[in-house]
């Protein structure tokens, strides 16, 4: 080989794109305390130092949100690097957390599951309204559109599925699958698995479904199990939602 | 173009083994050049059903650690001269199986064969994943209980997110239902769920019904299978299914009963 042909292959090989496995610590969090998480941080640190120097970190933010704290995402992330962690994501974020991550350069991970499929590009691909006119001394509102996750093959046991809005699904969702939004959920056949709507709080989130026979329906945490479910509900179009921290299912077609 | 079948189930003892010596043999009679490969490690029995299990030499782990190559290793059927075996290591366990050597056997096999079917061992563990990975069909065995439906289900949910081609984004895997130890009697007595029961929970493709039959045992007792007995009704399942699966319209038989347990559970529509 010439000297020159080695050259350009070289050039080549410049540059090349892989995907790789990693393990990375991750912290999750189950406090909105800034002050304590700060103390305990640093107690974590000392008892082993030269490990977390430097140390890569995913936060997850899962529990936090599962337990309605409300954090704030930018005091949080400079904690993190101020405790000398480099921050290489955020995982389990809503909305507006992985926008504010996104902005602080920190990319953004789905809620973790087995087989979860999660609608990863979806969460980075929504659209951010700003009213036109902003009076200074409120604060900013800012308006999050969501587009909808739509499924169309049966959600088998298993398998978990989580919407960063709603989710209309098109197959049944067998026994044994999950499917978690922070909006509504629309099965259009037979629910038989788990249906988790509102998670992050949302109390006017609704779940629609063709066939009730559901192990769990929930919305915003307030849940009923396959056996709070009387013959009057079950295997017939119904809606379900939340009235006075109850919930209410009722027939979709209704009957004058 | 070659097909990788897939019988899988997620339950143990539903059938697999049965099926996946059926199937293949039915399918080489047809004319299709075949091979069946045991995925089982540690635990074959494929070529038991297959009444091969004196003429083994090197098996699927000695073609994948590059130890046999796969002329060595392959049986051929002493039936039918289209009817290929690739048998079990029966002192390996299954980590001797990786996703790269699988990989590598069956592009090499594609190249000779019509058809190879991969018989999955029980469970969603390793062995059953990489038997299911590079599937373009699979056959999925179930039982008319509870149990098995739901771990079929389970295996359903795989197959369409944990394949390679669920993974590289391909058309997704074809997914037949194959309805095994069915007895309309139980059904009736309502000790088992029916064809409907059944189709309702999986919503998926019948292939056909295997009725319990006591010829099931004596086939395997003398190591032919099952389809070559084709007086037996087990047998005659068999051939249509592996008719239906090659696109024949064959009517369903074997299959008595419609009235089912969750009907009666649930005192009917
Ligand atoms: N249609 C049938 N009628 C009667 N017995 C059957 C039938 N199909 C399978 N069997 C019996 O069920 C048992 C299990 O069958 P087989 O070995 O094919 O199942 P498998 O799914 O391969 O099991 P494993 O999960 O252990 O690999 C065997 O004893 C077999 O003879
Ligand atoms: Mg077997």
């Amino acid at each position: 080989m010439s000297q020159d042909s080695k050259k350009k292959s070289n050039l080549i090989n410049a540059l090349e794109f892989k995907t790789s496995t990693f393990s990375v610590p991750v912290l999750m969090l189950a406090s909105d305390d800034m002050g304590l998480l700060e103390q305990l941080l640093a107690q974590k640190i000392k008892q082993a130092p030269e490990f977390f120097k430097n140390s890569p970190l995913v936060l997850d933010l899962q529990e936090i949100n599962k337990q309605g704290f409300i954090v704030d995402i930018i005091a949080l992330v400079d904690l993190i690097r101020k405790a000398g962690l480099i921050l290489v994501g955020v995982r389990a974020g809503n909305v507006l957390q992985n926008k504010q991550s996104l902005d602080l350069g920190v990319p953004v991970y789905a809620a973790q599951g087995r087989e979860s499929i999660v609608e990863s590009q979806r969460l980075t691909k929504f659209q951010v309204e700003t009213p036109p006119t902003i009076e200074s001394d409120k604060p900013q509102e800012i308006k999050v559109t969501v587009p909808t996750t739509l499924i169309t093959h049966p959600i088998r046991s298993g398998q978990r599925i989580y919407a960063a809005g709603d989710i209309v699904i098109m197959a049944q969702v067998s026994a044994g699958a999950e499917i978690i939004a922070e909006g509504n959920i629309h099965v259009y056949s037979t629910l038989r698995g788990r249906a988790l709507a509102g998670v992050l709080g949302d109390i006017d989130a609704r779940i629609f479904c063709f066939d009730l026979q559901a192990e769990l329906i929930s919305i915003a945490g307030n849940y009923k199990v396959s056996e709070d479910l009387g013959a009057s509900v079950r295997n017939k179009p119904v809606q379900i939602y939340l009235k006075d921290k109850s919930l209410i299912i009722k027939d979709i077609v209704l009957h004058h | 173009m070659a097909r990788v079948i897939v019988v899988t189930s997620g339950k143990g003892g539903v059938g697999k083994t049965t099926t996946s010596a059926a199937i293949a043999m039915g399918l080489a009679k047809r004319g299709h050049k075949t091979a069946v490969i045991d995925f089982d490690v540690g635990l074959r029995n494929l070529d038991l059903i297959m009444g091969c299990e004196r003429r083994v030499v090197y098996d699927f782990v000695n073609v994948i650690n590059e130890e046999a190559t796969l002329n060595q290793a392959l049986i051929r059927d002493k039936n039918c001269n289209l009817l290929y075996i690739l048998p079990a290591s029966q002192t390996r366990d299954k980590d001797a199986l990786s996703q790269e050597g699988v990989g590598r056997v069956l592009d090499e096999l594609k190249k000779d064969f019509k058809y190879i079917v991969c018989d999955s061992p029980a469970g969603i563990e390793k062995g059953a994943h990489l038997a299911m990975y590079f599937a373009d069909d699979a056959f999925v065995v179930t039982n008319p209980e509870v149990s098995s439906v739901r771990d079929s289900d389970r295996m359903l949910g795989i197959l369409s997110s944990k394949s390679r081609r669920a993974e590289q984004n391909e058309e997704p895997i074809n997914e037949f239902l194959l309805l095994t130890r069915y007895s309309p009697e139980r059904v009736k007595l309502g000790e088992m769920l029916s064809v409907d029961d059944v189709q309702d929970i999986l919503s998926l493709h019948l292939l056909g019904v295997i009725p319990e039959s006591k010829s099931v045992l004596n086939a395997s007792n003398s190591g032919t299978p099952v389809i070559l007995d084709e007086k037996s009704d087990a047998g005659q399942a068999y051939a249509d299914i592996v008719a239906r699966y090659l696109g024949e319209e064959r009517p369903h038989r074997f299959i008595d009963d419609k009235k089912g347990f969750f009907r009666n559970l649930f005192g009917g529509k």
